[in-house]
């Protein structure tokens, strides 16, 4: 893996690749419907200037955001089995996958990397909300325990971005065995006394939540993110009454004691460096006591 | 019987004919005696027939059969001595989620189940066997004393789901399931999980990250409600059945699939026709699970059981 061939010509690419398709220079804001100039969106981290919403934004993109000065080094995602129970729905999921993969040109939903943030060595697995909701199956599942191992070689933290609606239902009972195996990919780096940290971002739903992005050391959220485990519109077919304001948000989180911080994505780089100055392996120790 | 499902009304005609039949002959009626025999057999075989070959979603409607036996009738059935306990030492005490510590073939074990409740009454009771956050704390705390004291888990499993709710969600229902899964694959004792009926989703695999999972031969276990798939995949509820077939949620599909070890055997016609018969054979391999783990430490049986779950997927089926 090298960081011109992984990161720096798929980018290149990428960019030419939007040039040409790019007949939308303008976006509404999901949070105050305001016209958006992409040019302008991009260079405030696809926050709204005008409300503050966050927009959600590729694995990517947060990939750059987080680590110094945008430079990391991609890893390749392990194989796997793609399409284990031949699921067939409206469309055959195997090219509903192939079309995810040939749009973002990755395997599948996530996206793992290493560099360094605020000068503290560290791996960020990043979901891709765009890849098919974000959705968890074997090759997400398998990810993050390669980005575990990884963490664990470089003797460094795990952070981990969920953005995804859940479990990937298209790989039926497998997709729901990654709740525990993702689990146990966190506990692989807690286990070294390395810090496995989760940053929330919109959404974290479903079978997701309920496994990696709960277990975190540390759990940060976006403001504004949706995060729950039971769908809104579940919710409110099963109780019948509308949901309470701000319900399932970030700052719902935060006030329910779910997240220990909210923090805004112009912050999140720096705040996640304060934190791994905290507990990298590399800290300035306390003199040990005189025997 | 009261409820039978739409694939089963040919048996059910005939169980009606054979009841009026027998009320005929307190005239003591020779004829009449051959008749009902004759109609049992044929009875007998249609059964056989029909749940030879159950669809998926045939299956699910079994395993959501409402006579079918629940957690606390397997519990009653072969636990002696059983204690319950409740709570999670936190807010509340969920029904949901029933638990205790008991006999089983000699043994104390710690139990853990999802109950659904098997009258209306106790269906409110129970919340449909759906629980809150409460109720996956308790069962982690359950699991933790288990852990001490080197009792044996048994879990049962039989829900639609966690809970959807305001008051679920409030109280962190997506950390309560995570930390379930997290304390299952912790433990150093056996544990064990049976799928009883309707393995659904997270709510399912919060108590059943286990050693050994057996599941019943009509039982369903999936990431999602068939109706959920439907509605999401093929924008219509309608497409339940189809949604049933691509998922892959019986016992024998689980078992390809490597997520389940064992299936247990129901008495023909399925585990509500003749409860007394499911619970001795669930018991049964119940039993023989536990024994298989003798003379394992605590440090092999977890980590074996972590091994498991790394290991599913990853060969081919
Ligand atoms: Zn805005």
């Amino acid at each position: 893996m090298n960081w011109l061939t992984n990161f720096v010509l798929p980018k290149i690419r990428a960019v030419v690749a939007k040039k040409e398709v790019r007949d939308n220079l303008w976006q509404k804001c999901p949070g105050c419907e305001q016209m958006l100039y992409y040019r302008e969106l991009e260079t405030n981290l696809h926050v709204c200037r005008n409300c503050g919403h966050h927009l959600r934004i590729g694995a990517l993109e947060r990939l750059k955001i987080l680590f110094d000065e945008g430079a990391f080094e991609r890893s390749a995602l392990p194989e796997v089995l793609a399409d284990p129970l031949r699921f067939r729905d409206r469309r055959r999921y195997l090219d509903r996958l192939r079309e995810a993969q040939a749009n973002f040109g990755a395997s599948d939903a996530i996206a793992v990397a290493s560099g360094r943030i605020g000068g503290v060595p560290a791996v960020v697995a990043a979901f891709e909300f765009g890849f098919l909701g974000g959705s968890m199956g074997l090759a997400v599942g398998e990810a993050m325990l390669a980005a575990a191992d990884l963490a664990v070689k470089n003797e460094c933290a795990l952070i981990v971005v969920p953005a995804s609606g859940g479990a990937r239902m298209q790989e039926g009972v497998l997709s729901l065995m990654q709740m525990p195996r993702t689990i146990l990919a966190a506990d692989r780096v807690k286990e070294k006394g390395l810090p496995y940290i989760v940053v929330l971002t919109d959404p974290t739903t479903g079978g997701v939540s309920a496994s990696l992005a709960m277990v975190g050391d540390l759990i940060l959220a976006e403001p504004g993110a949706q995060i729950g485990f039971a769908g809104a519109r579940v919710i409110e077919e099963t109780i019948r009454e509308k949901l309470p304001d701000g319900f399932q948000r970030a700052e719902y989180l935060y006030e329910h004691g779910m997240v220990d911080l909210v923090v805004p994505r112009h912050e999140l780089a720096a705040v996640l460096g304060r934190l791994l100055g905290h507990l990298h392996k590399g800290r300035p120790q306390a003199a040990a006591p005189a025997s | 019987m009261a409820n039978f499902l739409d694939f089963e009304r040919p048996v059910a005609e005939l169980e009606s004919k054979i009841r009026e039949l027998r009320h005929l002959s307190s005239e003591n009626n020779l004829n009449i005696a051959d008749e009902v025999g004759r109609l049992e057999k044929e009875a007998a075989r249609l059964l056989r027939q029909i749940y030879g070959r159950l669809s998926p979603w045939q299956k699910v409607q079994v395993a959501r059969h409402p006579e079918r036996p629940h957690a606390l009738d397997y519990i009653r059935a072969f636990v002696t001595d059983f204690v319950p306990l409740a709570g999670d030492r936190a807010f509340a005490e969920d029904a949901a989620i029933v638990g205790g510590i008991g006999r089983f073939r000699g043994t104390s074990v710690v139990l853990i189940g999802t109950e659904k409740g098997s009258d209306t009454e106790e269906r409110l009771k129970h919340n449909f066997g759906m629980a809150r956050p409460e109720g996956y704390r308790k069962a982690q705390r359950l699991m933790r004393l288990a852990d001490r004291f080197g009792l044996p888990v048994i879990t049962l499993v039989d829900t639609a789901g966690a809970y959807p709710g305001v008051d679920a969600e409030a109280r962190g229902q997506a950390e309560a399931i995570a930390r379930a899964i997290e304390t299952c694959l912790d433990l150093r004792v056996p544990l064990v999980a049976a799928i009883i009926g309707e393995g659904g989703s997270g709510g399912a695999i919060a108590l059943a990250a286990a050693n050994t999972v057996l599941m019943l031969e009509h039982a369903i276990y999936s990431v999602i409600s068939p109706e959920g798939c439907a509605s999401i995949l093929w924008r219509t509820g309608e497409a339940a059945r189809e949604a049933a077939e691509a998922l892959n949620l019986t016992a024998e599909d689980l078992r390809r699939l490597g997520v389940i070890d064992r299936i247990v055997e129901e008495p023909l016609g399925g585990a509500h026709r003749h409860p007394d018969e499911a619970c001795r054979k669930l018991g049964e391999a119940l039993e023989a699970a536990l024994l298989s783990f003798r003379g394992q430490d605590g440090e092999s049986l977890r980590r074996r059981r972590r091994d498991k779950y790394l290991a599913i997927g990853r060969r081919g089926f």
